[in-house]
């Protein structure tokens, strides 16, 4: 039994599983349970943990394509933008302000808007890759430009749509589970089996590590590189796509605003270093969660809106020090000398 | 080192191209761009008394929200509008005070007849405008005030938010009727003038209506995502115990309104809706059926600054705060008002 545990603790989701798990814990305890409850409307589940799953659906897509991103030592912060970007021209063609041809149809709309999302990764994962400017820098210049060029694509506005078929994305339901859902396991599934069932996954952790090393290997370490920060601008489009079905509009402003953040922090508590190497896109996803489930938790428990930020960062700090290797090593070695202490004592 | 530093250069240049893209042009004279040394003497404009006409300049933050564009663009419209009495100089700031500080120094150079300025921020514009007092050039803020001593401006021409939110306390009295009921709030962004004069407003004008009771207040940062995020938890903790919801902003109610469609209410039935600004989506919900009440917050202010710049030019005494009134919007007339919204 101790040895099965033992086994268990040492799977990288372990530890962001516990932390999800003590979170919703807390708040089903100090909701007297009425967090836990799901009820059926309109014939779809309905209830906080839905929540949860849902709103939390674009922060695990954008973690799946940030994890792989972080693996390699390298960072994207310009996610937030390519996701204002893609919102902007999928609601500006099914408004039909662009393309006018295509008559508002929302399968143009969203091709075209997850097309514009991977030529912006192409775009980081050249700079990054091939011109080496470093990863901080390069993705910088499409984070502050982005939202530029989402202000030029909606004119400035923010441009509302009234389109069934786009707020299906968001808002749709197959078997009483949200449509976004379905999306997130489509899109970790084929990630997963493509790193899992192909060497990528090994040559990814191997570039992290030690990318010199890993080109005198053999890998192709630039073209590696730069198919990671592609699938990752591809990854920020489609998680545009869902905010913005969301709210049945374009709010170029606002859309991702600061989400590069959450999202790093979601493979943080994920437990993939930011120094590259090993990377678990499970654990990633269960990091995402964690960090929904922490804004549902302010929301759920009332938190006054001005207190709201320190106490976000409070749970955040208890997360990591739960997770760090070397808190536990003190604690267990102060608990232990108290021990010994008071065994001399005796 | 050198690589990061090129890398930071060409980041400056994009963001400066893609900033100076999306500046409105000016309807008059070019504007002084704020970029370019405003140190250099301004070129000799003729001198008030040659001309008759009323010169302005207004000193704009930049282009923040689709309120700021649409205020901007019916200031150049009313300026192009008149444009045998006015010369209007307009300098975008994009959201710089030294830009707004730099414009300001150009217009007392030029020897405009009236300044006008939307301060971006509070603090910072004693010096600036005790240059414009000594100039002799009158001062408007438009839109937002700062804080100086009340002689270094002419006037403050603005909203009141606070009346802002004893309207819509007003107008959720009505609509919920003499039983009244729960009110959750959506608060917008936390310590912004707006969302404390309005919830202030609001709260105030409660004790006039105790059949009313704010249950809940959270953030929903001025956004449609955080607003529809917001209400969805409202929903889940309160149920069919709320009655209304007051917004502090439209885009906020329009985002709690798909939360409620989702939570299997009606928009506007079962929960009443108010709230503030007045875009144009916030009408077409309305016409829906999907919404209540809007109280304006209007942008369109040509009218009342430049009817304003005018008497001061011609030495006439003017308020020196000038409320413009909050009007209120309902469902059964949004209709007909959807055609005339410009923004």
């Amino acid at each position: 039994m101790q040895s099965k545990l033992k086994k268990l603790t040492k799977y990288q989701f372990f530890w962001p599983l516990m932390v999800l798990l003590l979170i919703i814990l807390i708040n089903g305890i100090i909701s007297g349970g009425s967090f836990f409850q799901i009820n059926i409307v309109d014939g779809h589940l309905y209830g906080r943990l839905i929540d949860i799953l849902r709103n939390g659906s674009k922060l695990m897509i954008l973690a799946t394509g940030m994890t792989m991103v972080l693996a390699t030592g390298g960072t994207d912060i310009s996610v937030g933008s390519v996701m204002a970007i893609s919102g902007a021209i999928a609601c500006c063609i099914i408004d039909g302000r662009l393309l006018p041809s295509a008559g508002g149809s929302v399968a143009v709309a969203v091709t075209l808007a997850l097309l514009a999302g991977l030529a912006c990764g192409i775009w980081n994962g050249f700079l990054v890759a091939k011109v080496k400017i470093q990863p901080i820098v390069a993705t910088m210049i499409l984070m502050v430009a982005g939202r530029g060029i989402a202000q030029l694509v909606t004119q400035g506005k923010i441009v509302t749509i009234n389109s069934a078929g786009y707020y299906y994305i968001n808002g749709g339901y197959i078997l009483g589970l949200p449509f976004p859902l379905y999306i997130v396991a489509f899109v970790v599934l084929i990630t997963l089996l493509f790193v899992k069932k192909s060497a990528f996954g090994l040559f990814v952790e191997s570039i992290g590590c030690n990318s010199t090393a890993s080109k005198f290997t053999g890998i192709k370490v630039d073209n590696i590189k730069w198919a990671i920060y592609a699938f990752c601008g591809l990854m920020a489009a489609l998680a545009g796509l869902i905010e913005s079905a969301g709210i049945k509009a374009a709010d170029c402003n606002n859309c991702g605003l600061m989400i590069e953040l959450d999202g790093i922090l979601a493979v943080a508590i994920g437990g993939t270093s930011l120094a590259g190497g090993r990377f678990s896109i499970p654990a990633s996803l269960i990091g995402a969660l964690v960090v929904q489930s922490i804004t549902t938790t302010v929301l759920a428990l009332g938190i006054a809106p001005e207190i709201t930020s320190v106490f976000k960062a409070i749970v955040v700090v208890i997360i990591c020090l739960i997770q760090s290797k070397e808190f536990k090593e003190m604690l267990t070695k102060r608990f232990a000398g108290k021990k010994g202490k008071a065994v001399a004592q005796a | 080192m050198k690589k990061i530093l090129a890398a930071m250069l060409a980041m400056c240049m994009v963001t400066a191209v893609l900033s100076g893209c999306g500046s409105t042009p000016s309807s008059s004279d070019p504007a002084p761009a704020p970029s370019s040394s405003a140190a250099e003497p301004a070129p000799a404009e003729p001198s008030k008394a040659e001309n008759e006409k009323l010169v302005v300049g207004f000193a704009q933050i930049g282009q923040e929200s689709g309120w700021r564009d649409a205020e901007t663009a019916d200031l150049q419209w009313y300026a192009a509008q008149n444009i045998d009495t006015i010369d209007f100089k307009f300098a975008d700031a994009q959201q710089k005070q030294e830009n707004q500080i730099k414009a300001i120094k150009s217009f007392i150079d030029m020897g405009v007849d009236v300044i006008g300025l939307a301060p971006v921020v509070e603090t910072g514009w004693d010096a600036v405008l005790t240059e414009a007092k000594e100039a002799g050039i009158p001062v408007i803020f438009l839109d937002r005030s700062a804080a100086v001593a009340d002689d270094l401006y002419a006037t403050f021409i603005g909203a009141d938010f606070e009346l802002e939110g004893r309207t819509a306390c007003d107008e959720m009295a009505t609509l919920l009727g003499a039983e009244g009921g729960k009110v959750v709030e959506l608060v917008g962004t936390v310590g912004a003038t707006a969302a404390i004069g309005r919830q202030k407003g609001f709260t105030d004008q409660l004790a006039n209506h105790p059949e009313i009771e704010v249950i809940d207040s959270q953030s929903g940062d001025f956004t449609r995502a955080k607003g529809k995020e917001v209400m969805e938890s409202f929903l889940k903790t309160y149920g069919a115990e709320i009655k209304g919801v007051y917004a502090h902003n439209d885009d906020m109610m329009l985002g709690a309104i798909e939360a409620i469609k989702e939570a299997g209410f009606k928009p506007g039935q079962d929960i009443k809706t108010v709230s503030i600004d007045g875009v144009k989506a916030i009408f077409e919900a309305m016409a829906a059926g999907e919404a209540n009440v809007n109280v304006e917050c209007n942008p369109l202010l040509g009218e009342y600054f430049f009817t304003t710049a005018a008497k001061l030019k011609a030495g006439e005494a003017v308020d020196h705060r000038i409320v413009v009134p909050a009007e209120v919007h309902r469902a059964e007339t949004a209709a007909e008002d959807l055609p005339n919204r410009k923004w």
